[in-house]
């Protein structure tokens, strides 16, 4: 078989069981296909010897009729998963060189059911960013390019490594994580498919926190049965994180019936942004007559508290990101600062975290610092918090009327250049997120899937937004999505 | 409640005191000017009614989990201290704390 990268995780275990390829061939390519695309930037550590080791040991599994789902399934990890003995820095350098003692319960469950970490892959600082340009790594970019065009553009973030890979067939899917957006506009900006899962699907446990009320961590796929197959490996209950769900995890991919006669699915008119791009509409409407054609009832509906989701988030996330980020501190891993005659600890402190973090980083700590503050505590950060219980209620009522499933943009745009924003105010960047936002907020799981191509030949995405828990369900209609807007192009290979 | 949105530069010191990062003086002014503009966007949500309405604390409805209270962990010095910049002797190793 040839070009075994690009293949993806359902065609690659169907391979493996009839025996036509073997996981040490499908891991070769992809780390072949690696090396040669250091231009995109998107594996930041390699690991090709626990690569070949993990790919050989599935093989003799796969003889030995013992293989799990995914037995000898070459995939990249996201730097914000804690890998035993691997580097893992969330594209931070205060974390440079830390090597965790430990192994994320993500991650690990990913090795239990037999897949092979490739490598780690590039990310904004800390989840940080909708560009992968707050990276310490430097920008990871997108395997896309406008047609007759060449400028860089970005893949998206903070998943960004994650989506630039898939899309670009240097694995066959990754693991990306989510707390505003970050795996679902990255899917959409790289024609892939990643789906935020409910909160506390999967175990945060081992992975870098950001804001720990709204991270999620879910797979960044070529398909629709790909995520039903990785979330499966990635979900259910763990000890380690109190908020982690105890329930049983559906078998995801026997739900994949493609037959969403009856559905409910609503359209939520304050989506309906002004100033949103013709293009996006008509995506939209595209998307909205396809799920039709199918079957579905279409419904028209409300969650009135819709623009209030991003200004929320960004008092949530920061006050959850300035509490979480205390721990780097010079002490106890990563960088310490270079220390003056005389300097204490404080002095440590600061000139540790001053030269750790990036920027936006930075930033975000300190506004997170500022509405946690005494005497703006309740002004900003309880008001938030109960906007956010208005957010998620208009979700609830919704649900609470039959609607299975809500149809909306993934992204207000197409990718843009890496740069381009550069001199926009944080504000600017931050709309980025504002389709996707209100998920987190809610709990809710959500799905980007490529719906079809820009002017300019750049993929543009679609997102579904479930019940808590109907991740199936969400899937299942997801499939049905894709099935009607077979979206098949693929970047041409420039790198 | 209504809050006074502006920061001045003070005020920009003083929180990246509080979160325990060095802002060299001459920076002040444009982290002043940042934080003003994500203030200005956050303050949309004055308009909101939030009259009797809890603030969230937990997004998903269950109880947490709690644990047996047993030692179940414990005995990995050399593990806990394996990425510290400075370990000495079985302890992190920090500037002098006490005068």
């Amino acid at each position: 078989m040839s070009d075994l990268n690009k293949l993806g995780l359902a065609e690659a275990r169907d391979a493996l069981r009839k025996g036509d390829t073997t996981s040490v061939e499908l891991t070769e390519a992809c780390l072949k296909a690696i090396d040669g695309a250091d231009a995109l930037n998107a594996f930041v550590h390699k690991t090709p010897e626990i690569a070949l080791e993990r790919a050989k040991a599935a093989d003799e599994r796969i003889k030995a009729g013992d293989a799990p789902s995914m037995c000898g399934l070459p995939v990249g990890i996201k730097d914000l998963f804690c890998t035993k003995g691997v580097d893992s820095q969330a594209a931070s350098n205060i974390l440079k060189g830390f090597k965790p003692e430990y192994e994320s319960t993500v991650s690990q469950k990913l090795l239990d059911a037999g897949s092979v970490m490739l490598g780690k892959l590039n990310m904004d600082e800390f989840a940080m960013g909708s560009s992968n340009e707050t990276s310490a790594y430097g920008d990871a970019v997108s395997p896309w390019r406008r047609e007759g065009e060449d400028t860089q553009l970005t893949p998206g973030g903070s998943s960004g490594g994650s989506a630039s890979a898939v899309a670009a067939d240097l694995c066959l899917a990754a693991t990306g994580t989510d707390t505003g957006g970050s795996i679902r506009q990255p899917a959409a900006f790289t024609g892939t498919v990643g789906i935020k899962p409910t909160y506390g699907r999967c175990s945060r446990w081992g992975i870098v926190a950001f804001a720990s009320s709204l991270d999620q961590a879910g797979p960044m796929t070529k398909s629709v049965r790909d995520a039903a197959i990785m979330l499966e490996a990635m979900a259910g209950h763990d000890p380690k994180d109190s908020t982690s769900a105890d329930l049983a995890v559906p078998d995801f991919e026997a739900m994949l019936t493609g037959d969403i006669k009856g559905k409910k699915i609503g359209i939520p008119k304050e989506y309906r942004m002004e100033g949103m791009p013709a293009e996006i509409e008509k995506l939209w409407a595209d998307g909205t007559a396809m799920l039709k054609d199918a079957g579905a009832e279409i419904v028209d509906i409300s969650l009135p508290h819709t623009k209030y989701a991003l200004p929320a988030y960004y008092v949530i996330a920061p006050a959850e990101a300035s509490s979480n980020l205390a721990r780097y501190d010079g002490v106890r891993y990563g960088h310490r600062a270079t220390l003056a005659q005389g300097d204490g600890i404080t002095e440590m402190y600061e000139k540790t975290r001053a030269e750790g973090f990036g920027h936006e980083v930075q930033r975000r700590v300190m506004v997170g610092t500022y509405v946690l503050s005494a005497g703006f505590y309740d002004a900003y950060y309880n008001r938030a918090r109960r906007v956010r219980t208005l957010i998620k209620k208009d979700f609830e009522d919704v649900f609470a009327t039959g609607v299975d499933a809500i149809l909306t943009p993934a992204t207000p745009s197409a990718a843009f250049g890496l740069g381009e924003m550069t001199d926009a105010d944080p504000v600017q960047m931050y709309l980025n997120d504002v389709f996707t936002v209100t998920v987190n907020l809610a709990g809710l799981p959500g799905i980007s899937v490529p719906a079809g191509l820009d002017a300019q030949g750049l993929p543009l995405g679609l997102q579904l937004i479930g019940r808590p828990w109907e991740e199936g369900d969400l899937l299942n209609t997801a499939y049905a999505l894709e099935q009607a807007a077979g979206f098949v192009a693929k970047p041409g290979k420039w790198w | 409640m209504r809050v006074s949105m502006s920061i001045d530069q003070s005020t920009a010191a003083k929180v990246a005191k509080l979160a325990r990062i060095k802002v060299e003086e001459d920076a002040l002014p444009a982290l002043a000017d940042e934080f003003n503009t994500i203030l200005g966007f956050i303050e949309q949500l004055n308009e909101v009614d939030v009259d009797g309405v809890e603030p969230m604390t937990s997004v998903t409805p269950q109880r947490l989990k709690r644990r047996e209270d047993v030692v179940n962990d414990g005995n990995q010095q050399d593990k806990v201290l394996a990425n510290a910049p400075d370990a000495r002797e079985g302890f992190f190793a920090v500037p002098k704390v006490v005068e």
